[in-house]
């Protein structure tokens, strides 16, 4: 979807804040938000499920919010989609009701030993790779209503594949249920192909891309 | 409000539904109390951009351990332990006196946590994702990094569940040092790419 998290490029965003000695968290409410949220169990949704219930938040609260407030709004959003929760019973208005598929929490003891282990994205296989190291390729012209990591700054744009990483699962099938593995490439665009006169000669942008997003170069140029 | 709210001043609303949050799947069953206490200790105490500094402070002393890492950055990062969540395909990138390079999610907030813990404020905001990508050079200058006109700029955007891991140049003057002491300069944001390592002297004088 082109939403408002699809920031590349955009202008009037003010200056880059460090903060010097930055703690970890900021307040107690943070550091709940972000383990429950690396806590759900497994199966319950997907990365990009994830990432697609953030990405929906209402534009003008998403600019205004800070990151662990998107978390939240994402969270929620997602487990009442899936109908794991409901607003009724988050204000206190109903008393919650036994999910209808229960599976096992996370338990403190295995918290290491499931974070170092993590997720796999990797596909056993997935459709043939249509371009090859070296080949010129255009990001294709589109503007999917759903998921997707396309970003916006590089549609239409002709780069360079300089990496194959093999088949890996399609997040714009997998915010949607689906997995429709296929290659996933990085691509190298030059600044001034992205940017135009305000880009500068000589420098590149490399873009994480999967088959689909792709074209051939001389297709329609 | 507006643009620059931040984490330090929530809406009371929002603590109060993250409480609500944590209760209602607490009484589902879904969430463990405890396990969220083990989630907050991992990466507040345990992982950080220290285990980033040890990767890169072997591979300035290690020609062999750098050649692994440049070509298989997740085994030769797992040499140290390190994996896991967020890092679970990890690409390592060179600086050198004619590439710079530079990391960014455009899109949210990935990062590769089992090096460098969970991402600064600053990293996930709006400035640096809609900037970065348009204008490394003006960006790197303002955290103090001024790099000379003939080096090529290299900004990675963080699609997919690839993650990088810059790998700073070891800093003039550092060739009597061992590996702890050298992995005592590689700070957070060399990693990102945003600075580059401390010198010695800097060292000395913090």
């Amino acid at each position: 979807m082109d939403g408002i998290h699809d920031m590349g490029g955009m202008h009037g965003m003010g200056p880059i804040e460090p903060e010097e000695n930055e703690p970890v968290f900021h307040a107690n409410w943070e550091k709940r938000m972000f383990a429950m949220n690396n806590a759900m169990p497994a199966g319950i949704r997907s990365i990009d499920e994830s990432r697609h219930a953030r990405e929906r938040m209402n534009p003008g609260t998403y600019l205004s919010s800070s990151y662990y407030e998107i978390w939240l709004d994402g969270l929620i959003r997602i487990l009442s989609e899936k109908g794991i929760i409901s607003e009724e019973e988050l204000t206190g208005g109903v008393a919650p009701k036994p999910v209808s598929t229960p599976r096992p929490a996370l338990k403190a003891e295995d918290v290491d030993a499931v974070m170092s282990k993590g997720g796999n994205y990797i596909a056993d296989a997935g459709k043939p790779a249509r371009f090859r190291v070296g080949d010129k390729v255009r990001a294709r012209n589109i503007h999917p209503v759903g998921h997707t990591r396309l970003p916006r700054y590089a549609r239409g744009h002709i780069g360079e594949i300089v990496a194959d990483y093999g088949p890996h699962v399609f997040p714009d099938a997998s915010a949607a249920g689906r997995s429709d593995p296929q290659p996933l490439y990085s691509v190298k665009f030059a600044s001034t192909e992205l940017w135009g006169p305000d880009g500068t000669e000589g420098d590149y942008i490399y873009i994480d891309l999967w088959d689909d997003y792709l074209e051939a170069a001389s297709d329609g140029a | 409000m507006g643009a620059n709210h931040k984490h330090g001043d929530p809406l009371p609303e929002t603590v109060l539904r993250v409480k609500s949050l944590e209760s209602l799947l607490i009484e589902k069953g879904l969430v463990e109390a405890e396990a969220l206490d083990a989630l907050v200790d991992r990466y507040e105490n345990k992982v950080g951009p220290k285990n980033g500094a040890k990767v890169v402070a072997r591979a300035w002393v290690d020609d062999a351990y750098r050649e692994r890492l440049l070509k298989d950055a997740t085994s030769a990062v797992a040499e140290f332990g390190f994996t896991g969540a967020q890092g679970e395909e990890l690409v390592a990138l060179e600086n050198t006196d004619k590439v710079h390079n530079v990391v960014v999610c455009t899109l949210c907030s990935c990062y590769p946590w089992p090096v460098l813990g969970l991402p600064p404020v600053w990293y996930k905001s709006a400035p640096y994702r809609a900037r970065v990508v348009r204008e490394p050079r003006k960006v790197l200058e303002e955290f103090g990094t001024r790099l000379p006109e003939g080096t090529e700029v290299r900004v990675w955007d963080s699609t997919a569940e690839t993650r990088y891991l810059v790998i700073p140049k070891r800093p003039e003057g550092t060739e009597e040092m061992d590996e702890d002491a050298l992995a005592e300069l590689v700070n957070r944001d060399s990693m990102i790419g945003t600075r580059e390592a401390d010198s010695p002297t800097m060292a000395e004088g913090a």
